[in-house]
């Protein structure tokens, strides 16, 4: 998550405000799309029963008629998980997207959410589910045009049969969340494209459901409104951790906000990753040409290109043994650790030089509080401003402050300019 | 030779008598109950239209105008439209043609308003009901007159249920074309949320087609007037069945005060009944997008 990644100069850099508990990798699925396909055309069935399953999508329309949406997608998404599926336009995405509220039911394959096989739900079952598991925000807004913009937020929950005065509180609540205070009363026209798909998220928001599924929410906006809405939904995941399943046609949306990327194309997924696998090994020439436009420095997190350190010394070490190992790196300076190999600072050559004559010295008094630290998160980009003015290495630490490696400035400079971003 | 053979004949006429006989031996008593109420129904309306004294009509009808046209001028220029319906002696002709219309527009929508839904939601239906509705449409007017007749005997209420079948067909067109056109995306947004189908209809696709029904309605009230003029045929007693004798005894300054009282008529209901639709239909463009 790009919303715990902190940055800091100084040691003073506060881990207790990183929020990076459990890694998602460890958890169970909480939604599981198996070998999922969908088939449009008159006998969709008999299109995968053939020997034609296994052709091209073009091949399928020309031969049958039938257009192929969907072939054979797995998927898996953590609890918690921000998971953004990528595509152009006629690549699946909003198909499958549609599948998971069964908006459009699959032609074959299962689709689990909290294990329970949703294509078996009953007509009562699915309304449930709808009601209480899942919300979707739609790239039109799909918004009620005679309805308030109270009464939209609440929609979700009249549906749900709740009555008018709960209802009601819960709406003013997230239409709170989402910085529409004041706006209960208009009419939806009144409100610009961005306000519009505020009270689309609040709506979504509203019937409290474990999965969020945005279908484009913010292609309809124009640049700068898409930007504040991609940092504010940042923010506001920070906050409530749902498991969020987000299409998008632009690469840099998907990369400034997935934990997982799926890349589809021609109703397939041709790679799934983290985005910083996606940037640095895009799995064809397909994603490669998506890739290039991204700039590395966006995409790569400090993790990626920490390096073990060069100059690293204990807090119980004297000074000559700090001043060999310092020398020994080329360096002027050297991280200093403690038992736990936390981070304690930084000590400085000539200070070490002036104290390694006496004996008896303790390192203790020469540390400096100097040391430039970022999270294993923190972005390239955010590095630079750090190194720009300093000679030291940024010391790459964990939440409870964990010395993790040290990212160079000659990597930080190699990686920013490896592709100079074409849009600032 | 160049006469049309005789043995070419396609006896169509006693094919229509035959099945006409059938539908009177065989589903006489449904028609009569239909009739019977029809004529309640019809009776009920031009008894409280008559009920109503003139002057309160005109004013209820100056009233309305300056609501839907938002004009006194419009308002006093209908009060005196009426007003001269009335000096022509014509208050009561005028009263009982409003009733039938009423009567039939009342009964198209409780038909057409359901039609229409059924229709937007079935293709099939759709593809079933449209020639249907096309014929009901392109058939001279007459033709209708001929079975209403049949069925229903002379008078008011076979004026009636021709001028239904002749009036019902916009109505039906224009609530399947309202529900038909809202926005894909709103009724996906509405699914999504677990509504059903009914809560659908009445939440999202019946508001949202309000503007375009509202037009059907303006239509198909037209329609009906149009259709009782010619009502009077078969023996309604309307404005029309004055044009009629007028027309029969050659009287043409009687015919001409008939005929525009039932222009005056037909301008008062289009009017007010279009201005209401499109109302609507600036409302809905303010709240659409």
């Amino acid at each position: 998550m790009s919303d715990n990644s902190t940055v800091g100069a100084g040691f003073g850099a506060d881990p207790s405000s990183e929020t990076n508990g459990s890694t998602p990798e460890e958890e169970a699925p909480i939604v599981r799309i198996e070998s999922v396909w969908k088939v449009f055309g008159p006998d969709p069935k008999g299109v995968l029963d053939g020997s034609i399953r296994t052709a091209s999508k073009t091949d399928i329309l020309a031969e049958s008629g039938h257009v192929l949406a969907l072939r054979d997608i797995n998927l898996e998404v953590k609890p918690g998980e921000f998971y953004v599926i990528m595509g152009l336009s006629g690549s699946g995405k909003s198909t499958l997207i549609r599948v998971l509220e069964r908006l459009i039911e699959p032609t074959a394959g299962h689709l689990y959410v909290n294990d329970e096989d949703v294509l078996a739900y009953g007509k009562d079952k699915l309304s449930q589910y709808r009601k209480h598991t899942v919300s979707m925000v739609f790239q039109h807004f799909g918004l009620l045009p005679h309805y308030t913009v109270l009464q939209n937020a609440a929609y979700g929950l009249k549906a749900r049969g709740e009555n008018k005065q709960a209802r009601e509180a819960k709406a003013l609540e997230v239409l709170e969340t989402v910085g529409l205070k004041g706006w209960e009363d208009y009419f939806p026209s009144a409100l610009s494209g961005g306000m519009q798909q505020r009270v689309g998220i609040a709506r979504a928001l509203a019937t409290d459901p474990q999965i969020l599924l945005m279908d484009e929410p913010f292609s309809g906006l124009d640049p700068l409104i898409r930007r504040q809405m991609q940092d504010e939904l940042v923010d506001l995941q920070g906050t409530l951790r749902k498991t969020i399943i987000f299409v998008t046609h632009d690469l840099h949306e998907a990369l400034k906000l997935g934990d997982r990327i799926a890349i589809m194309r021609n109703g397939e997924v041709i790679q799934i990753g983290t985005p910083e696998e996606i940037v640095a090994e895009p799995a064809d020439d397909y994603v490669e040409e998506f890739v290039q436009d991204a700039s590395p420095a966006r995409v790569f997190a400090a993790s990626s290109i920490m390096q073990d350190p060069q100059a690293v010394v204990y807090r119980w070490q004297g000074p000559s043994i700090a001043r060999r190992v310092i020398i020994d790196a080329d360096r002027d300076w050297a991280f200093v650790l403690d038992r736990n190999r936390l981070l304690k600072g930084i000590v400085r050559l000539e200070d070490v030089q002036a104290h390694a004559k006496g004996r008896g010295q303790q390192l203790t008094d020469i540390i400096r509080d100097e040391a430039l630290v970022c999270s294993p998160d923190a972005k390239v980009e955010d590095l630079f401003p750090l190194v720009s003015n300093s000679s030291y290495a940024v010391a790459v630490v964990d939440d409870e402050g964990h010395f993790l490696g040290e990212v160079r400035p000659r990597r930080i400079f190699e990686v920013m300019s490896k592709k100079e971003t074409t849009d600032a | 030779m160049l006469e049309f053979p005789q043995s070419l004949r396609v006896p169509l006429a006693d094919w229509v008598d035959t099945a006409m006989d059938w539908v009177l031996d065989n589903l006489g008593p449904l028609f009569d109950f239909l009739g019977a109420v029809g004529l309640q129904i019809l009776l009920f309306v031009e008894n409280v239209l008559l009920f109503i004294p003139w002057f309160v009509i005109i004013a209820v009808v100056g009233y309305l105008a300056w609501k839907a046209l938002g004009r006194v001028s419009y308002a006093i220029i209908m009060a005196v439209m009426l007003l001269l319906i009335g000096s022509f002696g014509y208050w009561d002709l005028a009263m009982s043609t409003l009733a039938i219309v009423a009567t039939a527009v009342l009964i198209s929508l409780v038909i057409g308003i359901p039609a229409g839904i059924f229709m937007a939601w079935s293709n099939r239906f759709e593809a079933t009901i449209k020639p249907i509705l096309d014929g009901m449409q392109t058939l001279p007017t007459f033709v209708y007159l001929i079975p209403a007749l049949m069925l229903f005997g002379l008078g008011k209420v076979p004026a009636t249920f021709a001028t239904i079948i002749y009036a019902i067909p916009p109505v039906i067109r224009l609530t399947n074309v309202g529900i038909r056109e809202v926005p894909r995306d709103v009724i996906e947004a509405a699914r999504a949320f677990g509504s059903n189908r009914k809560e659908i209809l009445f939440d999202v696709q019946l508001p949202l087609a309000r503007p375009a029904i509202l037009v059907g309605v303006n239509q198909t009230t037209m329609m009906a007037l149009a259709m009782v003029v010619i009502g009077s045929m078969i023996g309604a007693r309307t404005l029309g069945m004055e044009v009629l004798v007028a027309i029969n005894r050659v009287e043409i300054g009687q015919g001409f005060e008939a005929g525009i009282s039932i222009v005056f008529m037909a301008i008062i209901i289009d009017r007010i009944t279009h201005a209401f639709a499109e109302h609507e239909h600036e409302a809905a463009g303010k709240s659409g997008e």
